[in-house]
């Protein structure tokens, strides 16, 4: 992936200010499913959509090859689909650590 | 008088004055109000805001007849004006919203504690805003001038009209109203020509589905056209010609792009919460993604249609001149809509081998079709439909809602990166809420002034500008914002240095490739640095020591820039599309751009010596809600 600083995000492991082990908790739990989806957002995108198209087009949904429609409405479909699942996890995870947001 | 003009004339007026009507409803009385709605928009209604102010006359009227021409290497707009959304959801626009102030540059400059990074993303959004409003205010001058008969000027300054009233009026609280409104209009407008059209090609209801169906012979739609066009000496449709590096690069530029939109991200301020912010989100691409479904099919009916009624048929000069019916030429005949379009300018036809019929075909040699515009495909649907020809009205308000919601949008970046940014944080901090919102109002109105400028007078090269707004943001803020959120050692010098390499390199290259760097765009681009260079000695004189060269610097660039623009400097040609950079057209350089802005911004950053720990505990507050019985980081930020 092209974007160097999810990793530095990801990877940052300098003491925190006020260590709150939840806080803590919950920016290592927001990060790890940050991640995942991002990789799928790739995958579906850049790499169904464009880089592995040719091996995908062998298969078709309906009558488009599948590389072809991935990249003109499937990767649509996932990213509606990967930012409600971030809204819903996410406030799950606040519940869990009883965190209100305002 | 013509049914289509009075239909047009209906719709236009109905719906600009319920725009009207709502802004006179939602009058903003406070900056609070005015910047950012006094963040009580709810979550969906924000969604549908978002919707209208991201989808432009690009989107609405260009992107399907777009994509019929491109085939597969449409996707990139497909995909790249969508993807910026899950970015945004995830990465940006909730930690923006804790954040809790009013613009884009705010964050930039708190965050990076610094009047010269809080400038620099001034400049960086009234830039964007304004290459991006012009081509809206063209859009409704050419949408009034093409349906209603009256001049382009009319037009644009009757659209610059209605967008200030509620604007000025309402401030972010009327322009998110009249953008619900603006949406309804949009989609309904889209969708109607779309389900005949899909009903009359593939016989199905649902066009998103007609896209992956068979044609009335029962074969896949995609597959007959695709053998078509290789027929008439064309790429296959769902073949690209561009490479796969530049597609990658082009989409990545894109996707990064929208989500460093100032306009785009000024919406999620004015939601109630950082968890309101990631909902939104969501709402907004589920409502992007309606017309975005539908723009592939779309594309494809239109292509398909356009070769089966006009390729081979009898082309009739009587009907062309107006002195016959097209009915009475029986089966063959070229269809009605095309002698229409035909003589709005936006198809032409030479029948060159003399045979009477229309050739279409790849070859310039043999094409006869000499002009398509790529906006007929969404005008003429209706026409191609069939269909009443209230849809055409319908249509053309469509299209106005999509430009206008747009440009309002654009415009409130623009005013507040004045009254509120410049004048407030940087030039006259002791400004009164009362004088502000004075200045704020005066700062939309200029820029409403200039717009109409710029859409009765367009600059030759405002296409290519847009590849600008794109790149801009995703070469500068982008990183910028993602490294102030996501890595508390990020510091001052990194962001300056970074947004600073990201916009340079990025804008060479698209100049070197797209306008060439003509004695006048170098002088307007001095003279840009040269206001960028004087403000920010304005602003820093008195508190950052070391800047009194910034004023000889801001001199001496506006004199060499005023001999640029009187034409005195040299010219440098335009590069060849076989220069670019590992193959990447200048749409695409932005993602080059911003790897680099990342590059550039991390290791300054690492050489320098860590922000302040307030600014260390401002990102800890943006990062996490607050706990119930722990106010210490973690407190509200408003």
């Amino acid at each position: 992936m092209t974007d160097p600083s999810v990793d530095a995000g990801a990877g940052e492991t300098s003491p925190e200010v006020s260590p709150t082990s939840a806080r803590d908790a919950y920016w290592r739990e927001n990060l790890t499913l940050m991640s995942i989806l991002l990789v799928i957002w790739f995958v579906v995108s850049f790499g169904f959509g464009i880089l592995g198209r040719d091996i995908l087009d062998q298969v078709s949904i309906g009558g488009a090859p599948l590389g072809f429609w991935f990249a003109q409405q499937g990767s649509i479909i996932v990213f509606i689909i990967l930012i409600f699942v971030y809204a819903a996890r996410m406030s799950a995870i606040e519940r869990k650590y009883k965190m209100g947001d305002h | 008088m013509d049914p289509t003009l009075l239909w047009t004339a209906f719709f236009v007026i109905t719906t600009f004055g319920l725009y009207i009507g709502i802004a006179v409803w939602a009058r903003a009385g406070s900056t609070d109000e005015f910047y950012v709605a006094g963040h009580d928009v709810p979550p969906l209604f924000n969604g549908m805001a978002t919707a209208a102010d991201w989808m432009s006359a690009a989107s609405f009227l260009s992107m399907a007849g777009l994509i019929a021409f491109m085939g597969y290497d449409g996707s990139v707009f497909l995909m790249g004006w969508t993807g910026g959304y899950v970015l945004l959801a995830l990465l940006l626009a909730p930690y923006l919203r804790k954040f809790g102030k009013f613009t884009v540059p705010d964050f930039v400059g708190d965050r990076y504690y610094s009047q010269v990074a809080r400038i620099v993303a001034v400049i960086c959004a009234l830039f964007i805003s304004f290459t991006y409003i012009a081509g809206q205010m063209r859009g409704v001058g050419i949408a009034f001038s093409n349906f209603l008969q009256v001049p382009i000027e009319v037009g644009v300054i009757v659209g610059a009209i209605i967008v200030l009233f509620y604007a000025v009026l309402g401030g972010m609280r009327g322009i998110t109203y009249t953008q619900v409104a603006q949406y309804c209009v949009l989609i309904f407008a889209y969708m109607v020509p779309a389900i005949f059209l899909s009903l009359q090609i593939t016989g199905t209801p649902i066009p998103q589905l007609g896209f992956i169906g068979n044609a009335q012979d029962g074969l896949p739609l995609l597959q007959s056209l695709d053998r078509t066009l290789v027929e008439l000496g064309f790429q296959p449709y769902t073949e690209g010609a561009k490479s796969k590096l530049d597609v990658f690069a082009i989409t990545l530029a894109l996707m990064v792009g929208t989500a460093g939109l100032p306009h785009v991200i000024i919406r999620f301020f004015t939601v109630p919460k950082a968890s309101d912010a990631r909902k939104s989100a969501g709402w907004a691409l589920v409502f992007i993604g309606i017309l975005y479904l539908t723009a592939p099919a779309v594309a494809v009916f239109a292509r398909s249609n356009f070769i089966d009624t006009v390729n081979e048929s009898v082309y009739s000069a009587e009907v062309a001149s107006g002195e016959a019916q097209a009915r009475d030429l029986g089966e063959d005949a070229t269809p009605q809509w095309f002698y229409n379009w035909e003589r709005t300018g936006l198809l032409g036809f030479t029948d060159k081998n003399g045979d009477g019929r229309i050739q279409y075909r790849a070859d310039a040699e043999t094409n006869e079709v000499t002009k398509l515009d790529r906006d007929i495909f969404v005008l003429a649907n209706p026409e191609i439909g069939n269909l009443p020809s209230w849809v055409i009205g319908l249509v053309v308000a469509g299209g106005l809602a999509a430009a206008l919601s747009t440009a309002a949008g654009l415009l409130m970046v623009i005013s507040s990166a004045v009254s509120h940014d410049l004048c407030k944080k940087v030039l006259v901090p002791n400004m009164s809420e009362g004088q502000e919102l004075l200045v704020a109002r005066l700062a939309a109105v200029v820029a409403v002034l200039i717009a109409i400028l710029a859409g009765i007078y367009p600059p030759g090269f405002v296409a290519a500008v847009v590849a600008f707004a794109f790149g801009l943001a995703a070469a500068s803020f982008f990183p910028a914002i993602f490294l102030g959120i996501f890595w508390k050692r990020m510091n001052r010098e990194g962001a300056i240095v970074g947004m600073t390499t990201g916009l340079l390199v990025t804008g060479i290259y698209i100049v070197h490739f797209k306008i060439g760097f003509t004695s006048l765009v170098i002088g307007v681009g001095l003279l840009i640095l040269a206001v960028a260079g004087l403000i920010i000695h304005l602003g820093t004189h008195k508190k950052e020591a070391g800047q009194p060269f910034t004023l000889y610097a801001a001199i001496l660039l506006a004199f060499v820039g005023v001999m640029g623009v009187m034409g005195i400097l040299p010219d440098i040609a335009k590069g060849a599309a076989s220069d670019h950079f590992l193959g990447i057209s200048p749409e695409g350089f932005g993602s080059v751009g911003m790897v680099l802005s990342f590059a550039v911004s991390i290791v300054t950053a690492l050489m320098t010596k860590a922000p302040p720990q307030e600014v260390q505990d401002l990102v800890e507050t943006i990062r996490v809600p607050s706990i119930a019985g722990d106010d210490a980081p973690g407190a509200p930020a408003e």
